[in-house]
């Protein structure tokens, strides 16, 4: 073996790439295994051993948006012949459907509080990474250590303090205060991200643009935003899978009208434990954006990761 | 571009005058106040500001779940309670086992698994993207399912295992002795591809030149790595590691999905302990003086790190 660094031999390679697609399969089974899961019938879903192919079942999916009841025959006889497909599955149980479950509410207040707060979270980073990077800032140092360090508190260390204020300002239990605090707890890494793309931009640009009459709003507006528009891209999708994902607040802060799909999803129960089936859906319905976002940016991932972590 | 101009001109014509002179005629220094003051002003509401009633709160017999109580200030009782505690030792313990676990596994297959992506073989951006799947997703969604996977009879972790070793069924939840290591094995999972990715950007960063050089010199493949490659790739590294030292010092949502701190409290990490004392004991006082004990550990640990980093650095 050549121990050439700049050109792999051909055996290294292939050693190489055998054993990373071999991790890469590996960390996919849970994934895979979670999404056949989902297409499973709730006994399938508990067979010993696992069942590997099953028969599709969309039980699960039926489950996870509706809640259901226990009838009896007597209750079924007098009920009529079932009216949808799903319907119908559902009485093949003994049961019938009792109304929508809160899955799709859940999962809306996900939707809208991840982009109110990505959102706001990017407009504030970009501001304030741009004076940070371009202006002189007394105790400049301090205070990104100071922003960087709000990210170091347990959420829980906070979470009451915080409860008891959103409870006076009325803001509790609402999407705008959880997007108010997601927007806080974003807002720090947004500004470490940027400050590493608007650090990268050269500051000729804007000499030259200042010279010609532009003042350095217009400076901002015109030269530096357009060249960090991928590191934007890049701080937005981090913030909104942030968001996306929170549980802690989300559960501590959150307990009908703002609650998020993350506390929701464990708390779907079937007959006699957790409904794995149901579980699976929500499961899949809820990580299969942010895998799609994952692949569809992923060099805006490792630029943002790069960008942000080292700054020269 | 040329829309573009045309539309901050048209904002520009259309903004009246004062404003426009205003936003225009601003100096340096004022800009950078607009600019930074409104996060500064978020992080003093949401993050300061109750870090502040935090502490108040440590020192007082607070109870947020009954409102009427006089609250009395009792000095440093509750910091002394907790640092005699056994209970608490215990729970940092669990937390340092799992921090330095998963710390050190994640580097060793992060390291080497950037390193062989870094070959370029053919389709590596495909499988890199891939493995970098799991760190996006939601840590309770992921503790969810894996209680699901780590089913003893029926879940597909053990019967895996059992395929090349024969162990018999794995309880990983409900084993004492195998509950940490559960938790270890989901958050390896779940964050090598963090390390990873920054091992990948620090090998990206040197030169080429350099190992040319070394060529030259006939450093043998070793010797490059221990003298271009783990110095390229050190600060690297040691940002990822302080990122994610601090977000496995204060685990929370993961672990309470999997074994909510059991069984009895092996995987009781200090940020679970602290949700049950402050959310369901409602020692509000107590709690926060717990919280504040925390954040210190982290926040001096951090500045430690972060003087570290600056010399690896420069």
């Amino acid at each position: 073996m050549t121990d050439n660094v700049l050109k792999p031999s051909k055996t290294t390679k292939r050693i190489a790439m055998v054993v990373v697609i071999l991790y890469a399969l590996i960390t996919m089974i849970p994934l895979v295994w979670i999404a056949m899961t989902s297409f499973k019938s709730p006994d399938d879903a508990i067979s010993y051993p696992p069942k590997v192919f099953a028969k599709p079942s969309v039980e699960g999916y039926i489950n996870l948006f509706t809640s259901r009841s226990r009838q009896t025959k007597e209750y079924f006889e007098k009920l009529g012949p079932p009216k949808t497909w799903y319907d119908k599955i559902v009485r093949s149980r003994n049961m019938v459907i009792t109304g929508p479950s809160n899955f799709k509410d859940r999962y809306l207040n996900s939707i809208l509080i991840g982009f109110g707060s990505t959102f706001l979270s990017v407009i504030l980073g970009t501001l304030a990474a741009y004076g940070f990077s371009r202006f002189k800032v007394p105790l400049k140092e301090d205070l990104l250590f100071f922003i960087l360090s709000t990210r170091m508190m347990p959420p829980i260390a906070v979470a009451i303090p915080i409860y008891l204020m959103y409870r006076k300002l009325g803001l509790s239990d609402t999407i705008l205060g959880m997007i108010i605090l997601y927007t806080a707890v974003n807002v720090s890494l947004a500004i470490w991200l940027l400050k590493g793309f608007i650090d990268e931009i050269p500051t000729e640009y804007e000499d030259a643009a200042l010279v010609d009459g532009y003042t350095r709003f217009q400076a901002f507006w015109k030269i530096v935003l357009p060249q960090a528009r991928s590191g934007i891209a890049a701080t937005a999708i981090f913030c909104l899978i942030f968001a996306w994902n929170e549980y802690a607040f989300a559960l501590l802060l959150t307990s009908g009208t703002a609650q998020t799909a993350p506390p929701f999803i464990p708390e779907i129960i079937g007959e006699g434990g957790l409904d794995w089936p149901a579980v699976a859906a929500g499961t899949t319905l809820f990580l299969f954006p942010v895998v799609i976002f994952t692949i569809l940016l992923k060099k805006h991932l490792l630029s943002g990761i790069t960008f942000g972590a080292v700054r020269k | 571009m040329k829309n573009d101009n045309n539309f901050v001109e048209k904002i520009a014509n259309n903004t009246p005058a004062n404003i426009a002179y205003k936003i225009r005629g601003v100096s340096d220094k004022t800009l950078a106040w607009l600019f930074i003051s409104p996060t500064i002003f978020l992080l003093l509401a949401i993050n300061i500001f109750p870090l502040f009633w935090t502490i108040y709160l440590s020192f007082t017999n607070y109870r947020a779940n009954r409102p009427g109580r006089i609250v009395h200030w009792i000095g440093t009782r509750n910091y002394e309670r907790i640092l005699g505690s056994s209970d608490i030792w215990g729970y940092l313990q669990a937390t340092a086992h799992f921090v330095v676990w998963t710390m050190l596994l994640q580097v060793l297959i992060g390291l080497t698994l950037a390193m062989l992506i870094n070959s370029n073989f053919k389709t590596s951006n495909f499988w890199t993207t891939v493995i970098l799947i799991p760190m996006m997703l939601s840590p309770a969604v992921v503790g969810v399912f894996w209680t699901y996977l780590f089913q003893p009879q029926t879940g597909i972790f053990s019967n895996i295992i059992n395929l090349f070793v024969d162990v018999g069924p794995l309880n990983m939840i409900g084993s004492v002795k195998l509950a940490p290591w559960a938790i270890i094995i989901v958050d390896t999972w779940m964050w090598t591809p963090y390390i990873i990715l920054l091992c990948l950007a620090g090998l990206r960063s040197v030169p080429q030149s350099l190992y040319e050089a070394a060529e030259v010199d006939r450093a043998n493949a070793f010797q490059k790595f221990i003298y271009i490659t783990l110095p390229k790739i050190m600060p690297f590294l040691m940002l990822a590691l302080l990122f994610r030292g601090i977000e496995n010092f204060k685990m929370f949502d993961m672990v309470v999905e999997l074994t909510s701190g059991g069984p009895g409290s092996t995987t009781e990490l200090a940020s679970i302990s602290l949700k049950r004392a402050a959310f369901e004991l409602w020692k509000t006082g107590y709690s926060s003086a717990y919280a504040v004990i925390l954040f210190v550990t982290i926040f001096g640990l951090g500045s430690i790190y972060v003087k570290a980093l600056n010399k690896v650095k420069s």
